[in-house]
């Protein structure tokens, strides 16, 4: 049986050479990304701007959504967002913080409870209180970065400080991009997009960590090489698994995108985003700076002094 | 890599048997498990996995403890209190006491009195119950003394006033028949209520968000003086209802209250009974007060106002106020359940009806199946017989995700599948990262056996390395998430556990078991 090879054998693409065309690139897509998040801003779900959102579905026949539209200037809850979705009988009512606190709130939901009536089914109701609100944000944040942290702390103790800087800069590349996609796209952010954008942050390490094992690897082996050449050998030994890895995760999120419902496909979207861009990264953000950060200098000052008596680091667990 | 020792073996089929044999109770449903639990021992009883809420339908609603409220309450008190402290010390003071955002204040007629009373005006607030130590800043300027509830002792009401209101609701809550609730404090001043289940949610928040101060007050006469009355809303019909501002008997003496009819109009009724003290009191003033309406005040509303046709002295009674059988119940789950210390607001609610649930669970499951039947085709045209290797890892390594969400009785939600969906494309880059390396080490020359040896030793330390950074990430998303997304953090760290022992040691074992019975003479990826 012949069996289906996504990569070559044997491949030896200069990946290094494409540096001086990926980073200023990279760079470009990271400033655009910050500015769209500043003047465009993430279509935030309620979990962070705070509000309500219902989700009803029409007991016979289709949702009328222009009445329920209608609803908005009868009731005055202010913005009102009404969206069908899934099949046409449902559809969802979003609204934002009502003058008055959590009690007004409630109130507003129960008008819109009434103005439906018996038609609708009310098969989600979720409201979130700006105190509450603020919190999601601040827990959300901080678990961004405290996760980055710690992550970098584990990169700091297994290998040299020139990877700890690659690895971040390619991490925070894929965060600043997600966040771009997030404000291009206007999915929902709300607490499972942070749930993505954490995943994301672990993918794109996975990814780095794989290709920076093959790079210590090789340094050990090959002393004398120079840094480009070595790093280019690297990623193309791990090429083959990188493709591999990331067609296996694609296929198990184009599955969730597919047929795992309304919840979760802004999140299985951003993942997707998040594989093809940490899988980039990892090759054309990552390993380059290992360059730029002057490893080999340190390399070949190091292996006059010791004469590679020394392997640079254990790699033993 | 031939040496794979017996034991270990044993070991590793025994684990997968295990992990199988508890997925299937969640597997067959409620039907069958019911005919597996009869004909299991007590000690082996079937667990089933437990749902979220947003798969279960239910409700999850976080209150927030009104703490204007509590302090609203607490200088009330304090203005009571001091009031009696002046008569009984024989203070004189011009003008009223006054209350204040935090407190009271009032002038003394003679400033002199002040040292005499001052350490008894520091007791007037204790810091914490049975505690030594003031909860109040007493300042004296000249005459004016200015009482302070100093924040401590506000905490610790608000405190005690969360746990008081986790006993109230659950006596109200399991007084609805629902089954499992769970109510619990959330940080300093919140409590989460979740009911699994429910269709009416309304009723819920009905039973959960009503205070409930049941109160027995005159109504007041033409010409009583203006202070002594208020002016209340009534639930029954429109208008106000003069009532007097003293209370004769509370809420709090009730011992029971059903549901019931009223005998002469079959109107539905709420039968209540007193205990000692409290028949005591309602006796007296029903003798003293024939022919009088007797307002029966709810949370500030008069529910009605009947008049009392004579004394009633049985320590029962019976309220009526035009109610449906439904706010017959409620209401009588509510007085048997007493009262919250405060008023509770909603600040987080999230509903989910049980159609959305079986809907996002068909979903989840769907999405599972094709990610799984996607991966374990590409997998074995990739790899051949590994694959195949693979593949078999790969499901017992979700059927030990599962197995370990059973036994840690940890929570299924809609993001914690998506978690074990993703973790299915992800489990096999261990597979891939050894498969990987043997062929490389194969390519470079090296024999079968020591392509194998070389690929797995060397995929290792990388395995456990890109495996510890996510792993870091989804502890973090363990203590900070919430709900949902909590459950999403429990898949992917399972993932992550599970992938080490399925990936690494499971297919070992496979391909060690394969090279000692084919003695192949050629790898076959």
């Amino acid at each position: 049986m012949k069996l289906l090879r996504l990569a070559p054998e044997n491949t030896k693409f200069p990946f290094m050479r494409f540096r001086r065309v990926s980073y200023p690139f990279s760079a470009v897509l990271s400033i655009v990304s910050v500015l769209l998040f500043l003047f465009v801003g993430m279509n935030f779900g309620i979990d962070f701007s705070g509000g309500t959102l219902l989700e009803v579905q029409a007991k016979s026949g289709k949702a009328d959504l222009s009445y329920i539209r209608d609803l908005s200037e009868h009731l005055n809850l202010g913005d009102l967002e009404v969206q069908g979705f899934g099949t046409p009988a449902d559809a969802s009512i979003r609204f934002g913080m009502q003058p008055g606190g959590d009690a007004a709130q409630q109130v507003a939901v129960e008008k819109v409870r009434k103005a439906l009536g018996d038609a609708y089914e009310f098969r989600r109701v979720e409201t979130v209180g700006p105190r509450v609100s603020g919190e999601l944000v601040q827990q959300g944040t901080l678990g961004v970065v405290i996760s980055i942290f710690a992550v970098l702390a584990y990169l700091w103790f297994r290998f040299e400080w020139q990877f700890a800087i690659g690895a971040i800069i390619a991490t925070m590349h894929d965060l600043l991009l997600t966040v771009g996609f997030f404000s291009i796209t206007q999915l929902e952010f709300n607490t499972t997009s942070i749930a993505a954008i954490l995943t994301i942050v672990g993918y794109s390490l996975n990814e780095t960590v794989v290709v920076l094992d093959r790079i210590r690897e090789m340094m050990r082996k090959y002393k004398r090489m120079p840094t480009d050449q070595l790093i280019d050998m690297s990623v193309n030994a791990v090429l083959p698994r990188t493709l591999m890895t990331a067609t296996t995760v694609f296929l198990a999120l184009l599955s969730l995108v597919v047929f795992g419902g309304n919840v979760i496909r802004s999140f299985s979207l951003a993942m997707m985003w998040g594989i093809f861009v940490a899988t980039y990264s990892s090759i054309f953000i990552c390993s380059p700076t290992l360059i730029y950060l002057g490893l080999r200098n340190e390399r070949s000052a190091r292996d006059e002094t010791t004469a590679g008596a020394k392997p640079l680091s254990s790699g033993k667990l | 890599m031939l040496r794979f020792p017996l034991w270990k073996t044993i070991l590793t089929l025994a684990a997968t048997l295990i992990a199988i044999a508890i997925c299937v109770p969640s597997m067959i449903g409620p039907e069958n498990r019911a005919k597996l639990a009869a004909v299991l021992p007590s000690w082996l009883q079937p667990q089933s996995i437990v749902l979220g809420l947003d798969l279960q339908g239910g409700a999850h609603l976080l209150y927030e403890v009104d703490r204007a409220d509590v302090v609203k309450t607490m200088t009330q008190n304090l203005r009571d209190d001091l009031r009696r402290l002046l008569r009984e010390e024989k203070v004189g003071v011009s003008g009223g006491v006054g209350v204040t955002a935090r407190g009271v204040q009032v002038r003394l007629a003679d400033p002199k009195d002040f040292a005499r009373i001052q350490t008894k005006l520091s007791q007037l607030v204790p810091l914490a119950a049975n505690a030594p130590g003031s909860g109040l800043d007493v300042s004296n300027d000249d005459g004016l003394v200015r009482l302070t509830i100093t924040d401590a002792a506000i905490d610790n009401k608000v405190k005690r006033a969360v746990e008081q209101t986790i006993e109230v609701l659950n006596r109200r809550v399991n007084g609805l028949g629902t089954t499992e609730p769970n109510i619990q404090r959330q940080g300093a001043d919140r409590v989460l209520v979740e009911v699994p289940g429910l269709q009416d949610t309304n009723r819920l928040k009905e039973i959960v968000g009503t205070t409930a101060k049941l109160e027995f007050r005159l109504v007041g006469e033409p010409g009583a003086p203006p202070g002594d009355v208020e002016q209340l809303d009534q639930t029954d019909q429109p208008g106000k209802l003069p009532v007097e501002k003293q209370v004769m008997v509370e809420g709090e003496d009730l011992t029971d209250a059903q549901p019931g009819f009223d005998s002469r109009t079959n109107e539905p009724v709420v039968n209540f009974r007193f205990n000692i003290r409290g028949g005591q009191k309602f006796g007296q003033v029903t003798s003293a007060n024939v022919g009088r309406p007797f307002a029966i005040v709810l949370d500030n509303k008069v529910i009605s106002a009947p008049r009392i046709l004579g004394p009633i002295t049985g320590g029962s009674g019976q309220i009526s106020g035009r109610f449906t059988v439904e706010q017959a119940n409620n209401l009588s789950i509510l007085l048997r359940a007493g009262a919250l210390p405060a008023k509770l607001t909603i600040v987080e609610e999230r509903t989910v009806g049980p159609g959305l649930g079986q809907d996002s669970i068909d979903a989840g499951k769907r999405a599972a199946y094709w990610a799984a039947g996607l991966v374990v085709t590409y997998m074995l045209i990739t790899y051949g017989t590994f694959g195949v290797f693979a593949n078999l890892a790969l499901l017992i390594h979700i059927s030990m995700i599962f197995a370990m969400l059973v036994l840690l009785r940890a929570t299924l939600t809609l993001p914690g599948i998506a978690g074990i969906v993703l973790t299915i494309g992800m489990a096999v880059d261990s597979n891939v990262l050894i498969y990987e390396r043997i062929r490389e080490e194969s390519h470079a020359g090296r024999s079968i056996i020591s392509a194998l040896d070389a690929g797995f030793n060397r995929a290792f330390a990388t395995i456990v390395d890109s495996n510890v950074t996510m792993f870091v990430v989804a502890a973090i998303l363990y203590f900070l998430g919430s709900g949902p997304v909590r459950g999403f953090a429990v898949s992917l760290a399972l993932g992550i556990l599970t992938t080490i022992v399925t990936a690494v040691t499971m297919t070992r074992m496979m391909i060690a078991l394969w090279y000692k019975y084919r003695r192949p003479t050629k790898l076959p990826i």
